[in-house]
């Protein structure tokens, strides 16, 4: 029973916290209802992954709606850390917004409901037992950012928020519609009616599946689950949606809504290996894979906006986790979650800081901002230690993810795929130090130099937890060794 | 019913479906798009409603009858609301003046779409071909053309109709096919789909604000 509350937190938390939003509005003794539902949601998260890992079993709620197994509950962990490092930076943030006169209290209210609104949803897609509530969660994530994305009402927050919306959508009806299809397989390979979405249920019968719809079926759901992943060819979006929401919004989508995504390719992976061979998801994945990095790198190379550099970088390390998951050995699968988990708290803690240099400067243009190491060095600091965690330096944890990864890859037989990507991230590394080269170090800007670069506390507490996690991963992964290799086994590697 | 009456029924709805899509390809003029859009919905309705007759499944004829209240009814009201009145200011803004591809090649290339559409759905014939199922091809035409509205419009009206029409088509795969998604699921997939609609509409308003119009070509300030 009390299982049940766990599985039930991680969504029922945020929920609460946003009719708390919708209620009483943003204000000063409501400013960190959000900060307490992340960590009440991460305390579950925890919480289910030592029983999941202890008992080696899947956890239910709502008559079987929702389910939890280790997967599901590492997934959770990098939501609620990731949600709680933004929801603890959200109230100076959102002060800051208000002295300059760049939101209003409805704006701000609405930040509250929007926020909670879209971490339950997240939960609501890793605990979804059926791949049919799954996407309706991964929809429903992009429908409460759109107004985030949009929140500042200019032109180019309303063209981001319109290219948003459409783009998702319809890519995200792609997955519906091999869902439709993969619907239509399972009721003919004898699925019981009420299970014939359910992943667990679906692996189970996977060998008796139609490959001729199946082919189709998770070709469009890796295309469609993909574009909210922000994998090319469909990642239009993703730089424009990152670079105009609000900082800790960008946090959130960057560090975790992709992951989310690609946790739903994951899940399905593990039915098309069975149903095809493991070859026809491989051969898609890596293609996604290396297209990605490649867009990564080549708009990388001229890119004169920080927030959209941190974008690209997404696009970057979302197609490294691909490749990581068409490799799918065990190992493999256990350095691709690592990525997640160091990605989201890596790339948070860059976001948010990005949020007060944007808001010191007063623009998102690289050229504009010029020796910030000596105006605000603790900013700066975060900033170049975040780069270098993204940039996979040891003693960060994508470091050791990535070595993961490249010497699963060439163990199984694509040495050839990790080469190539390897060769495109020293394009990106040295695009990417180029860049923060120019905005750290060298001279402060004549007239700009009196523009004071704010840092409060609340603001840095997040992101030096952020990155000294990340760090500490990086040299011993201690009790989460034993998550990983449980919930990369659920991957369907090693088998 | 019996079994000729059924199959002309369902292949008379799924012609109509068919139609409308194509349609909107042909009109300029947006509340034109918008109705043929409605007419689309009722057939997506009928088709559910024959379906769910011949098998005799009062829960199938319910889920056809409100289907048909959502997407002929209440979207397509929707996005009329959002249309600048006729003869006001905005009076320009309710045609498609410049589409990229202009209607006649358009509908040249439905006519290619419905071939790809015919040769992409071989495989899910195969596996069950029942007179529903043979008729998915019609939904997945309309799936592309949806595709090439959305491409090919510069109106933001026109794109939501287009994301509309894949959606559409979407759902009549799914009855088609099978008896639809889980209950559950389709709630849900409505839902979302009347709250993207509600989304779009706000921001077609700020769009009209910010840019003075619902141009798409104007939506240049981001890029690389």
């Amino acid at each position: 029973m009390d299982h049940q509350i766990l599985v039930l937190a991680p969504v029922g938390l945020p929920v609460l916290a946003a009719a708390g939003y919708a209620v009483f509005g943003w204000r000063r003794a409501t400013a960190w209802l959000g900060a307490a539902a992340a960590a009440g949601l991460l305390a579950a998260a925890i919480a289910l992954a030592v029983v999941t890992t202890r008992e080696g079993r899947a956890f239910t709620a709502l008559g079987g709606l929702l389910r939890a197994d280790a997967l599901s509950a590492f997934m959770l962990i990098v939501i609620g850390a990731v949600a709680l490092a933004a929801m603890v930076a959200s109230p100076s943030y959102l002060a800051a917004e208000l002295a300059a006169r760049h939101t209003g209290p409805r704006a701000t209210r609405r930040y509250g409901v929007f926020t909670q609104g879209f971490v339950a949803a997240m939960a609501l897609a890793v605990l979804a037992a059926s791949l049919g509530v799954l996407w309706v969660a991964v929809e429903a994530t992009t429908i409460l950012t759109a107004f985030l994305v949009g929140h500042r009402r200019t032109r180019e927050a309303t063209e981001a928020a319109w290219k948003y919306v459409v783009i998702c959508s319809v890519g995200i009806a792609l997955a519906l519609l091999g869902l439709v299809l993969a619907h239509y397989a399972a009721l003919h390979a004898e699925v019981p009616e009420a299970g014939a979405l359910d992943w667990a249920i679906l692996s189970m019968y996977a060998a008796d599946l139609d490959p001729g719809v199946m082919r189709i079926a998770v070709a469009l759901l890796v295309l469609g689950f993909g574009t909210k992943a922000g994998l090319a060819p469909m990642h239009a979006w993703l730089p424009d949606a990152h670079s105009q929401a609000p900082a800790p919004v960008s946090a959130l989508m960057s560090g975790v809504l992709l992951s989310v995504a690609f946790y739903a390719i994951l899940r399905v992976k593990v039915i098309a290996d069975v149903a095809l061979g493991a070859g026809f998801t491989r051969t898609l994945l890596v293609v996604v894979a290396l297209a990605s990095i490649a867009v990564a790198a080549a708009l990388l190379l001229a890119q004169r906006d920080y927030k959209r550099l941190l974008a690209y970088s997404s696009i970057e390390h979302m197609g490294i986790v691909a490749l990581g998951a068409a490799i799918g050995t065990r190992l493999a699968m256990a350095a691709v979650l690592l990525h997640v988990l160091g990605h989201g708290l890596g790339k948070s803690a860059l976001f948010l800081s990005s949020g007060y240099i944007h808001q010191g400067v007063g623009s998102s243009r690289v050229a504009a901002v010029r020796g910030l190491a000596r105006r605000a060095p603790l900013v700066a600091g975060a900033f170049a230690l975040g780069l270098l965690a993204l940039l996979g330096m040891p003693p960060f944890s994508l470091f050791a993810s990535e070595v993961g990864i490249v010497r699963a890859g060439f163990s199984a037989g694509l040495g050839w795929a990790v080469v190539v990507a390897l060769a495109l991230m020293l394009v990106i590394v040295a695009a990417i130090l180029g860049r923060a080269g120019r905005m750290l170090l060298g001279p402060p800007a004549p007239d700009g130099g009196e523009a004071a670069v704010r840092f409060p506390v609340t603001a840095a507490v997040p992101i030096i937890a952020g990155l000294a996690a990340c760090a500490v991963l990086g040299v011993a992964a201690g009790p989460l060794a034993t998550l990983l290799e449980t919930a990369a086994e659920l991957t369907g590697a090693g088998r | 019913m019996s079994e000729s009456t059924y199959v002309q029924l369902l292949d008379l709805a799924c012609g109509a479906f068919l139609l409308a899509g194509v349609l909107v390809l042909w009109r300029r003029d947006l509340t034109a798009i918008v109705r043929l859009f409605a007419a689309q919905g009722a057939a997506l309705a009928a088709i559910v409603i024959v379906l769910g007759v011949w098998q005799g499944s009062a829960e199938l004829v319910v889920v056809g009858v409100a289907l048909g209240g959502l997407r002929a009814g209440l979207l397509p009201y929707l996005i009329l609301r959002a249309l600048p009145e006729r003869g006001g200011p905005g009076d320009g803004e309710g045609r498609e003046t410049q589409p990229l591809v202009n209607v006649a090649t358009s509908l040249v290339a439905a006519a290619v779409l419905a071939l790809i559409a015919y040769a992409v759905s071989q495989p899910l014939i195969r596996l069950a071909p029942s007179p529903a199922a043979q008729a998915v091809p019609v939904a997945l035409t309309v799936l592309l053309v949806g595709f090439f509205v959305l491409v090919t419009r510069r109106r933001a009206l026109s794109q939501v109709v287009g994301f509309l029409l894949i959606d559409n088509a979407i759902t009549a795969t799914a009855f088609l096919t099978t008896n639809g998604v889980p209950l559950v699921v389709e709630l849900g997939v409505s839902l979302d789909v009347l709250l993207a609609v509600l989304v779009l509409r706000v921001l077609t308003t700020r769009m009209r604000a910010a840019f003075g119009g619902t141009d798409l070509d104007e939506l240049r300030e981001l890029r690389d």
